[in-house]
């Protein structure tokens, strides 16, 4: 990468970078059109999809660019989906107003369980963020915050009316919302991650003293990183219950966070792209496993995931910049690009 | 005074499964530096197991030896057959592996035994000791779980094999270069892991009824355990899952109600490793640049 851009590469850069942005235009403009070909119930299923893509490209801030692993996430998850709920349910206020409160709380948790965080690594965070997504039902169910939580029944919100000047079904509108959503936080995503930000995040990841030495404050980043990751997935989480109408503990327990976690490596670690593979697999690949098996679905589940470590251990993301790679020199050495997706 | 020494005394009695459990991780541990996050399901499939082999018709402690060796043999296996690959992959993959491993154990056993909630007998009389303090069956729980880590001990520091072990976990180069076959060594840790895990899941089962998601909480408070005594210390294990049961019982019983339990463990793993990451009895890791 480092010769081609010595080598008069940059020009190559520039049209390789309006090739993509070429791309993402064609790519939102065809995701605009989607749902006007979709049944209600698809259009439903893809909205899904992308607020999981939000929330696995904010586990992807922390796991794949610095290396913090997170089985906890499906907490800030819940904990968007609540607040957005009990914001609606309780004080009327409109669903598109609930997202920042949802994102700002998550933002505060995720900062706050983050300073603990900071003094654990690899296996030992994952462990504390496993208890905490263990732990996570049981204080949704809690006598003490039953008031707001509403207990084991949960919360059921209103699906939101879309405006009177579109010519579109509620499941269509909100579709399309979560689609703005989605673009809105991709496009910050890709801000933060892209510079000196996203830079010290990775040196982070790959050599934490090293990285202190260079004058990152990594504390500072470590904390941050958590906070805004929980943030995206609380969004995420916001989204997804305004979606479903119905927030409730059991379905925040400890395996959203494992779907989380194992969309987030199936899309593949350390790429924005890798969020949308990520959250077509969580939403798609259950049922598939449950087609193939209705009797151990999780089973398959299982042998779909320890496959996907020994065949795309970059994931689906990786996989496919790995092919293109390879076509590209297939293609003849002289004509690479700099630069990786 | 009584109601308090009977909480202390069948904090004890959980705290010894809790204890088995932490040792079988700390076995892994010790060896690979892996958390076994699959260790529970393993335990659990092991119970499942000794139960339909009584429901076959064996006596209990053939069963219970029978299944000691099977599981035994299959965390040979599995250390062989699954993990060998990955032997430098990074830890997220594992994560992801031993993720991997929990939802196909705890999937395959929903689908062969169903989430019925079956009965596990005990071999141990049922009548109460010591004036209602400690069941029969507490008590049996307590003495096995001392027994067995008397018994690790015993091998760990009296026999060639152990010593083998110990030396593989701690340099596997020199111990190559020794002459210890170091991969076998760890498999046979992932073996013994094994065993120790389905001794846990055949004591807890007739106090938790056996299902497929009995080792949830059970896996929770033993890696709780085995951070409080050291994660890299087989004794502290042992202790430190002792001191989570007591205090599981004492904070369920006097503090916080028993649907908060959990929540406890979740306080009880970031204290410590906020506090004091090394655990009670741990070795203070120290990172050289």
């Amino acid at each position: 990468m480092a010769n081609a851009t010595i080598t008069g590469a940059a020009p190559a850069t520039r049209i390789a970078g309006s090739w993509r942005a070429l791309a993402v235009v064609l790519v939102l403009a065809a995701a605009t059109a989607l749902p006007f070909g979709l049944s209600d119930y698809q259009t439903f299923q893809v909205t899904l999809v992308l607020a999981y893509a939000i929330a696995l490209l904010g586990l992807n801030m922390l796991t794949g660019f610095s290396g913090q692993i997170s089985l906890g996430h499906g907490a800030f998850y819940a904990l968007g989906g609540y607040v957005a709920a009990i914001l609606m349910d309780r004080y009327d206020w409109p669903y598109w107003t609930t997202l920042p409160v949802a994102g700002a709380a998550c933002l505060v948790a995720g900062f706050l369980f983050g300073l603990p965080a900071l003094r654990l690594e690899g296996l030992y965070l994952a462990l504390a963020t496993l208890a905490l997504a263990v732990a996570t039902p049981q204080l949704l169910k809690s006598k003490l915050l039953e008031d707001w939580t509403g207990g084991v029944q949960g919360i059921s919100v209103l699906k939101p009316d879309p405006p009177d000047f579109l010519p579109v079904n509620p499941d269509q509108w909100l579709y399309l919302f979560t689609l703005g959503v989605t673009a809105l936080m991709f496009l910050i995503g890709w801000n933060i991650l892209r510079g000196r930000i996203g830079r010290a995040l990775r040196a982070i990841r790959e050599h934490p003293v090293a990285a202190e030495a260079m004058g990152v404050n990594t504390a500072l980043y470590k904390s941050l990183v958590f906070g805004v990751s929980a943030m995206f997935t609380g969004i995420a989480g916001a989204l997804g219950a305004i979606a479903i109408q119905f927030v409730a503990p059991d379905s925040f327990d400890v395996f959203l966070s494992i779907r989380l976690l194992v969309g987030l490596v199936v899309g593949g670690l350390g790429a924005i792209s890798g969020a949308f593979w990520g959250g077509l697999f969580i939403q798609f690949v259950p049922n598939i496993a449950d087609q193939i098996s209705k009797a151990a679905p999780w089973a398959i589940y299982g042998i779909f995931l320890i496959g996907f470590m020994y065949a795309m251990p970059t994931g689906v993301a990786g996989g496919l910049r790995l092919m293109a790679g390879r076509l590209r020199r297939w293609r003849g050495p002289a004509d690479q690009p700099g630069g990786d997706a | 005074m009584e109601s308090l020494l009977h909480q202390v005394l069948s904090g004890l009695a959980t705290g010894s499964i809790y204890a088995s459990m932490a040792l079988a991780l700390v076995m892994i541990y010790q060896a690979t530096h892996h958390l076994n996050f699959a260790q529970g399901e393993m335990a659990m499939a092991s119970t499942y197991l000794a139960w339909s082999l009584i429901d076959a018709g064996l006596p209990y402690w053939a069963a219970f030896v029978l299944t000691i060796a099977l599981s035994f043999a299959a965390g040979v296996a599995l250390e062989r057959i699954v993990l060998r690959p990955l032997t430098n992959a990074p830890v997220l993959s594992l994560v992801i592996v031993f993720i991997g491993l929990l939802v196909i154990f705890n999937s395959v056993a929903g689908w062969i035994f169903t989430y019925t909630i079956k009965t596990f007998p005990s071999p141990f009389p049922t009548q109460p000791l010591f004036g209602g303090l400690l069941s029969g069956h507490e008590l049996g729980a307590m003495s096995v779980t001392l027994i067995m880590l008397l018994l690790l001990y015993l091998f760990f520091r009296y026999t060639r094999l152990g010593l083998a072990m110990r030396a593989a976990a701690q340099n596997p180069v020199s111990s190559r270069l020794a002459g210890v076959r170091v991969g076998w060594m760890l498999a046979l840790g992932w073996g013994m892991a094994a065993a120790i895990g389905a001794v846990a899941g055949m004591m807890i089962a007739p106090v938790v009824f056996l299902d497929p998601n009995m080792m949830a909480g059970v896996l929770l408070y033993a890696f709780a355990g085995a951070l409080v005594g050291g994660i890299d210390n087989p004794m502290g294990a042992v202790v430190g899952g002792f001191i989570v049961g007591v205090l599981e019982n004492l904070a369920g019983a006097y503090l916080i109600g028993t649907e908060l339990k959990l929540t406890l463990a979740l306080v009880v793993i970031v204290g410590v490793l906020v506090v004091k990451p090394s655990g009670l009895l741990g070795r203070v890791l120290v990172s050289r640049v």
